[in-house]
């Protein structure tokens, strides 16, 4: 399937191995992306705090930006472009009025947004909708079995449920579970999966923010997790990146690796942790690389049971 | 009738027994709620467990409990509902206490110690502006239309239970507080909305904490959603009254808002060093020392490359300075309010007639300020970190005179610039 692909600033800026893990594990899903040229940022949510209008504007461009772009919907790899810019969505289809307004904006470069012009899902969503659980089974090379992940979905991504479509029909605050299940890896529950990494006050009050890090991480630790699977790269930047201070702050030792969602696919699906950019991490995923060595030779061409 | 295992948390402190669960079965409609569970086990079979409740109704306030991990007024969740979130079964409702407040007993939560304390913080009361008319003030109704969500508020204490910055840092001021405080700012009676956002503004546990976890807006019954409100405080002390505020809150937005006008897309290695006001701003210097380490893990890392840390690879397209410069000189800010405009959809009477034509909801905007804004920033000198440049020299002078206003869109037209809004 194509889709319009929308792989937001961090993971081409502080985080490249993530839009390099979703190139290299693409084709392997069926799936092609067509960059979405000359968007801009979604705004992180900072954008909208300061003007609604404007975060409204650029959202605006860049859906209509991704409805010139061929491919069946829009699809996202980070859980802050996905709540940052379906709030936008959800303002924009609330009102014609509104749109009339955004759109006045807009038609100097010959733009416009309709409501509902798109649907654009973060490669979560899209893995389980539109690929599907029992479909990446099949597609499964190198089963995780026996690797113990825990998932850490990030803000964005799972609040407010009614905003982000969250419901009986798609309970898409539970499809990292699903998908680590589907992959052949032990899920690990801990009080963070659906919490909050800390991120966005990181400069304005570090020590609670590496502390909201450095908890998670020390949870997921005691509940035994090898590592940890995000869908933001800015979850990652905190969990990761700033591990080592957020041990510092909360006073103990962290080694936690924390994989980007492509990644954990990638390495099911048989890609190499190199291919997949694993050593590109600060925390280095030791425990995910030894595994990966060790099932290699058992699952090559057998492969075992799937 | 189903069967609910209603899972209690039990304290007593006097008891001198540490907290434990216990489990109760009840047979009762679904869509009945778990407060009405919760009365019925107490009435059958233990009388002594501690729940606090009035209304029945959501319309008290205190009921507020934890179902299945997610805070909310017992009254006004139904049992299925709950159920839908278990972790430990079919059928099974962890009842809790509210979260980030100390317990008294069982499911009672000492709001006073937490709750009560924060909403006196932000002086809870009109400050009259003077002369004080004869009679009643006469304000436009849509300035009161502005600050309705945040008067629907209950003072359940439900946000206050679920705020992920309140679990690591006690003394944030907290959703509901600052929700409360944005009904005074916003009210065009009040003398002192400069004074209540600077304070804020300034307080290290203030406006700018918020971690914009979204919690508040998930658990609050009433639709006030704090998270909302907080960022309305901040645009009016930010944009409207330039509050500089020491926690680089201001800052750090305004850094971000440059850095997508220059880039297009968001420039990483900026943002850090212009959210403390420029590399040689005297508050970033420590700053940037204590974060030079993550940088330099990054370098080493090949996460980035010195190149992709010092240059600009991407420029925004002309087309996106464009949208800034529209949007940002207007004379309003316009606001879209979902809770008090609603989806046309909802509004529509008859829902196939949506799309195109809609019967808007009726939309115009109100000027209620205009300010100037100058953003002056000189930035000097350059580093040296392991004979790399880490930045060079960029002295950059903006002086652009913007007028902006707080602005609904809903909200009808010709109300009067208000005069806390113009000092
Ligand atoms: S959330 Fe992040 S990565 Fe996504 S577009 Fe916005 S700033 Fe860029
Ligand atoms: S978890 Fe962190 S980066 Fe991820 S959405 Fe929340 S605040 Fe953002
Ligand atoms: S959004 Fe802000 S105020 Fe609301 S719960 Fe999260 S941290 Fe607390
Ligand atoms: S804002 Fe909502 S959740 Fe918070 S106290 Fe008020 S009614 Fe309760
Ligand atoms: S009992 Fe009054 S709000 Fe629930």
């Amino acid at each position: 399937m194509k889709v319009a692909y929308w792989p937001g600033c961090v993971s081409r800026g502080f985080t490249p191995e993530l839009h390099g893990s979703m190139q290299a594990v693409a084709p392997l899903l069926d799936l092609e992306l067509i960059e979405i040229d000359r968007g801009s940022c979604c705004g992180a949510g900072v954008i909208a705090e300061h003007n609604q209008e404007l975060a409204d504007t650029l959202n605006a461009r860049t859906f209509a930006l991704a409805a010139e772009t061929p491919g069946e919907l829009m699809m996202n790899i980070c859980s802050t472009c996905q709540g940052a810019q379906s709030e936008c969505q959800e303002r924009l289809d609330a009102s014609a009025e509104y749109r009339a307004e955004i759109n006045t904006t807009l038609e100097a470069e010959g733009l416009a947004y309709e409501k509902g012009l798109v649907t654009n899902k973060n490669f979560l969503w899209l893995l389980v909708e539109e690929i599907g659980l029992e479909n990446l089974t099949k597609k499964v090379k190198r089963p995780l079995t026996g690797l113990k992940v825990g998932p850490f979905y990030g803000c964005y991504i799972v609040r407010p449920t009614d905003r982000l479509g969250i419901n009986d029909e798609n309970p898409r605050d539970t499809y990292m579970e699903k998908v680590i299940e589907a992959l052949g890896g032990e899920v690990i529950d801990y009080a963070g999966v659906h919490k909050c990494c800390g991120f966005p006050i990181i400069t304005m009050n570090k020590k609670a923010s590496l502390q909201m890090a450095g908890t998670h991480l020390a949870d997921a630790t005691d509940a035994d997790a090898d590592c940890l699977v995000v869908p933001c790269p800015l979850c990652h930047l905190n969990l990761d990146l700033q591990q080592p201070m957020a041990a510092g702050e909360i006073g103990r030792d962290l080694s936690m690796p924390v994989l980007h969602l492509p990644q954990l696919v990638g390495l099911a699906l048989g890609l190499e942790p190199k291919e997949l950019g694993l050593q590109r991490h600060v925390i280095k995923p030791t425990s995910v690389i030894d595994w990966t060595t060790a099932v290699v030779g058992s699952a090559d061409g057998a492969s075992s049971g799937w | 009738m189903p069967d609910y295992t209603l899972r209690l948390r039990r304290y007593d402190p006097e008891s001198g027994e540490a907290p434990h669960y216990e489990d109760f079965q009840v047979e009762l409609d679904g869509h009945r709620s778990v407060l009405e569970a919760i009365l019925q086990v107490r009435g059958d079979q233990d009388g002594s467990i501690g729940v606090r409740c009035s209304c029945r109704a959501a319309i008290c306030g205190s009921c507020g409990v934890r179902t299945n991990g997610k805070a909310g007024l017992a009254c006004h969740t139904h049992l299925e509902d709950a159920a839908k979130r278990s972790k430990d079964g079919e059928n099974v409702i962890v009842v809790e206490p509210m979260g980030n407040m100390p317990v008294i007993k069982d499911l009672i939560v000492d709001m006073e110690e937490v709750h009560w304390k924060k909403i006196r913080r932000v002086t809870p009361w009109l400050v009259a502006k003077e002369p004080v008319p004869e009679r009643e003030y006469i304000v436009p109704h849509e300035a009161m239309v502005d600050i309705t969500q945040t008067m629907a508020c209950i003072q359940c204490g439900a946000c206050v239970s679920d705020c992920l910055t309140m679990e690591m840092d006690p003394l944030f001021v907290g959703p509901a507080a600052l929700a409360k405080a944005y009904r005074f700012v916003g009210d065009p009676r009040d003398a002192e909305q400069e004074q209540r956002l600077s304070d804020l503004a300034e307080d290290p546990h203030g406006m700018y904490d918020c971690t914009h976890c979204f919690q508040c807006i998930e658990a609050c019954p009433k639709g006030v959603a704090p998270m909302s409100q907080i960022m309305r405080l901040r645009r009016r002390a930010g944009s409207d009254f330039h509050i500089d505020d020491r926690n680089n809150g201001h800052r750090h937005e305004m850094a971000f808002v440059k850095n997508i006008r220059k880039n297009g897309l968001l420039h990483e290695a900026d943002l850090l060093p212009d959210s403390y006001g420029g590399k040689f701003h005297p508050r970033a210097v420590p700053e940037l020392l204590s974060s030079l380490p993550v940088v330099l893990r990054a370098l080493k890392t090949g996460k980035v490359t010195v190149k992709k840390a010092l240059l600009h690879e991407h420029k925004a397209s002309p087309e996106i300075k464009r949208i800034f410069d529209t949007v940002e000189n207007r004379e309003v800010r316009i606001e879209y309010n979902l809770y008090i405009s609603g989806n046309e959809d909802d509004l529509a009477d008859d829902p196939s007639d949506v799309g195109g034509e809609a019967p808007a909801a009726t939309a115009t905007v109100t000027e209620t300020v205009v300010v100037e804004e100058q953003i002056v920033e000189t930035e000097t000198e350059a580093v040296v970190v392991e004979e790399t440049v880490i930045e060079e020299t960029v002295v950059e002078e903006t002086p652009a005179p913007v007028a902006e206003a707080e602005t609904d869109v809903d909200a009808p037209a010709d109300s009067e610039p208000t005069e806390g809004d113009n000092q």
